[in-house]
């Protein structure tokens, strides 16, 4: 995004809490910011970007981007960077050393854990990433506390030379509250000071600074006790009192105005003797935590009598329909009344793709295709695995596509010893993990057939840049990579790479078809970009001749948004099978004349639209 | 404590129901009273269900209202209005746009689109006010003033005066020119008489 002018200080604002987060680290003059984007986490660095006197980037993957914030961190600058709950598995393996090394310039994680998979493959607690990289770990409760908190884990790093981790969930990322900004103060680092012993981690110089991480273990296990991001809050009502953090905290306060509570914002190290205290005010402790019992079993063990997931729930969000009924239980009250009645039913509506997606004429087309098992990858197309397609049989993480694919092939049992392999991967996908695992491939004379959709964009989470798309995060020009050197670089011979139109169904089809029979790696490149970049561009719209349809639904089956049935009927055919019918129209105000359902059409009763009367847009958009 | 206000705007990724959620959580914020807004909206840009809550009052501490307690129901979609109408709280209202999104697992016969969801709303009791913001937007000239039309057909349902909402709706278009402010004005108004209409027939 382009540079903009900031807020100036003192004003209140409407923040979501990844807005606020990328106020503070700017305020905090952080000097390099890096990420990769991932739901709920993506807005921190976009917003990020629009602040001026920084550098910022969308890394490859989350790894990197933690190590971009390390290097700056070690040359004495602050640095920031931020990643979805699933993000931080990646960029782990750094975080772990990390924490041996120590930071120079104060160096903030933000993890955004998806609580209730709005859009994810699974939930986590990062909150665990501090008990087992002893580290320190902040977990605000609304926008203002997100800001907040960041201003404060800058300072904290830099006290103990200690990564900080502001555990943060979609409630408080994407949640908008008010926040009142402060002033930017500059920073300024020293620049890089060479020290081996700090700084190269092999055994003989990591070994001795395990004590060190031990010895500030200790001393944090100090500082939480006396911040002042966790305290006590007395209450009128003593059979229960509460140990929240984050979101929770507010349903808590929602749910339960009169009992005491603890509040938790400098949740790792947990400060014990606090929550001793908050025991020796009330009849009953119920800690309140998403997702794990982190805080509860380390109570526990310490003797501190406490309740948490015996009665409540592991999974999902700690919402006041939630614990309401879960502490009136506790205290043998009859559940309160929520609702006057059960929700109605009314049909699923998954998520879609887009009308003339590129992604479509993909999946009808592997839809198309027999005896084939297909492993997927993260991102829009990973809808493939959905209705009408369903063309996609596994999906687990990042990049995971082509290494189940090669296990797949190896692995085959006698069911499907004929079957053929393929792997279906995004751009930004396999450049973030992908590669590796096609190299893999190679290297093991896999036979599979890889399709690399590359539609120029980080789709799923807004259409971000990447290294394919040739833009940098401010959209301005950067070194494009070429999918399809990249893939013969990793060893895929030039005869197994093609590069196709998604647009054109019989070209994919025979491409796919042919591939698939060749026991080797073949890459399938489809090079057309995403619907909602600007890359894109609209051809005119299609209509159907009503008197032409035949009802044969051949077009429903590609999938697109923009086709609706009118009418059904049935046939019986010569064979005295009986058929259903469906009659569609195209919603031609939102057709963008990708051709993909003409192309299965036999009566041709799809064509161009033509206007009755001529088209007139207002400019400048009107809508609120 | 003053009360808490809880608004519920609901339809589908990419109608609009966020930003008009944000300009009611403006309006509020202009008024003085504290505001979270949150949605529950998982891949919401593909087309699925969207939920957007706004809470407001002197102080609001969990940004999402509990089942059973919204005051009003602002939606977008049909079918999407009656998905959430155990929402509300009794006698609570909804305002509905008459618009039916058919999504491709219905066009797919996997599923049946609800055939009059108006009379199956009213069975349960709430009281709702159906108008069809999409034809007031086009008669107007352009069917993205749609928004404006549905921030209108609330205005005179919040605990505030509809012309402090009105004045946040504007202020999204002064940069666009005098013509498209003048329009949103007229789409606005004619959201607040449509659903003024449509109140008094039910009276």
């Amino acid at each position: 995004m382009a540079v903009v002018m900031p807020a100036p200080a003192a004003s209140r604002h409407l923040m979501s809490g990844n807005e606020a987060v990328a106020r503070a680290v700017w305020e905090s003059g952080v000097k390099v910011a890096a990420a990769y984007p991932g739901t709920p986490s993506t807005e921190m660095m976009e917003v990020v970007s629009t602040y001026p006197d920084l550098y910022a980037e969308w890394s490859v993957n989350e790894k990197v981007s933690l190590e971009v914030a390390i290097g700056a961190s070690y040359a004495g600058s602050r640095a920031f960077c931020c990643m979805k709950h699933v993000g931080m598995n990646v960029a782990s393996d750094a975080l772990m050393t990390l924490t041996l090394t120590g930071v120079v310039g104060g160096l903030v994680i933000a993890i955004a854990d998806d609580v209730g998979l709005s859009s994810s493959q699974n939930e986590q607690d990062s909150r665990y990433w501090g008990r087992f990289a002893h580290v320190p770990v902040f977990e605000p409760a609304d926008s203002q506390e997100a800001y907040a908190m960041t201003l404060a884990a800058y300072q904290l790093s830099e006290q103990f030379q200690v990564p900080v981790i502001l555990r943060m969930t979609t409630r408080i990322n994407h949640v908008k509250s008010l926040v009142t900004v402060g002033e930017r103060v500059p920073h300024s680092g020293a620049g890089f000071q060479k020290e081996p012993a700090r700084f190269v981690m092999v055994p003989g110089n990591a070994g001795k600074r395990i004590p060190l991480m031990f010895q500030r273990d200790g001393e944090l296990r100090v500082a939480t006790e006396t911040s002042p991001l966790n305290f006590i809050e007395d209450g009128s009502d003593k059979r229960v009192g509460f140990i929240a953090s984050g979101p929770a905290y507010m349903h808590v306060k929602e749910s339960f105005p009169n009992a005491p509570v603890l509040k938790l914002g400098f949740s790792w190290p947990v400060p014990v003797e606090k929550c001793r205290e908050l025991a020796t005010l009330v009849d009953q402790v119920v800690v309140v935590e998403e997702v794990e019992p982190l805080v509860e079993t380390e109570l526990k063990a310490k003797g501190i009598m406490v309740l948490g997931k015996e009665i409540l729930p592991l999974q999902g969000e700690l919402s006041p329909n939630v614990l309401k009924p879960a502490i009136a239980r506790l205290l043998g009250e009859p559940a309160p009344a929520m609702t006057a009645f059960a929700p109605m039913q009314v049909f699923p509506r998954p998520p879609t793709m887009c009308v003339a997606c590129p992604h479509l004429g993909v999946y009808y087309t592997l839809s198309q295709v027999r005896n084939l098992n297909i492993s997927g990858d993260i991102g829009c197309y990973t809808l493939g695995a959905g209705h009408p397609w369903q063309a996609m049989d596994t999906c687990v993480s990042m990049g995971a596509s082509m290494g189940v694919a090669l296990g797949m092939d190896k692995g085959r049992g006698e069911s499907d010893k004929d079957k053929r392999i393929v792997a279906v991967i995004g751009d930004s996908t396999f450049l973030h993990m992908g590669m590796q695992g096609l190299l893999d491939m190679v290297y093991n004379k896999a036979n599979v057939t890889v399709l690399l959709l590359d539609n120029r964009a980080v789709g799923m989470t807004g259409g971000q840049d990447n290294p394919g798309n040739g833009r940098d995060i401010h959209g301005e020009e950067a070194p494009r990579i070429d999918f399809a050197k990249l893939v013969a670089a990793l060893g895929v011979k030039d005869e197994r790479i093609h590069v196709v139109n998604p647009y054109e169904l019989p070209v994919l089809f025979k491409t796919i078809r042919e591939e698939v029979k060749v026991p080797d790696v073949s890459v399938i490149i489809t090079d057309q970009p995403c619907v909602l970049i600007k890359d894109y561009h609209k051809l005119k719209p299609f209509e159907v001749i009503d008197d032409k349809c035949t009802g044969c639904g051949n077009c429903i089956d590609v999938g697109c948004p923009a086709i609706h049935v009118t009418r059904r009927g049935k046939e019986v055919k010569a064979s005295g099978k009986e058929v259903d019918l469906a009659f569609v129209r195209i919603e031609t105000s939102v057709c963008t004349g990708c051709g993909l359902c003409v192309q299965p059409c036999a009566p041709k009763a799809i064509v161009h639209h033509v206007p009755t009367a001529p088209i007139t847009l207002l400019k400048g958009g009107a809508c609120a | 404590m003053s009360q808490t206000t809880n608004i519920l705007v609901v339809g589908i990724g990419g109608q609009g129901v966020m930003t008009a959620t944000e300009i009611l959580a403006e309006a509020a914020i202009a008024m003085g009273h504290d505001a979270k807004k949150t949605e529950v909206a998982g891949m919401a840009q593909r087309g699925g269900v969207v939920s957007s809550h706004l809470r407001f009052g002197q102080r609001v501490l969990s940004p999402q209202i509990t089942p059973g307690t919204a005051d009003v129901l602002l939606g977008f979609e049909s079918a999407e209005t009656m998905r959430w109408q155990h929402m509300l709280k009794p006698g609570a209202i909804t305002l509905m746009n008459t618009a039916r999104l058919v999504p491709p697992v219905v066009e797919l016969g996997l599923f049946d689109y609800p055939d009059d969801p108006l009379a199956e709303i009213r069975k349960t009791g709430n009281k709702v006010v159906a108008f069809d913001a999409t034809s007031i937007a086009q008669a107007l000239g352009d069917i993205r003033l749609g928004n404006t039309v549905m921030l209108g057909a609330i205005a005179d349902h919040l605990p505030f005066p509809a012309e402090t909402l009105l004045d946040c709706v504007l202020k999204r278009f002064q940069k666009k020119g005098e013509k498209l402010v003048e329009l949103n004005r007229r789409a606005f108004e004619a959201g607040r008489a449509a659903v003024g209409q449509a109140e008094s027939a039910l009276a």
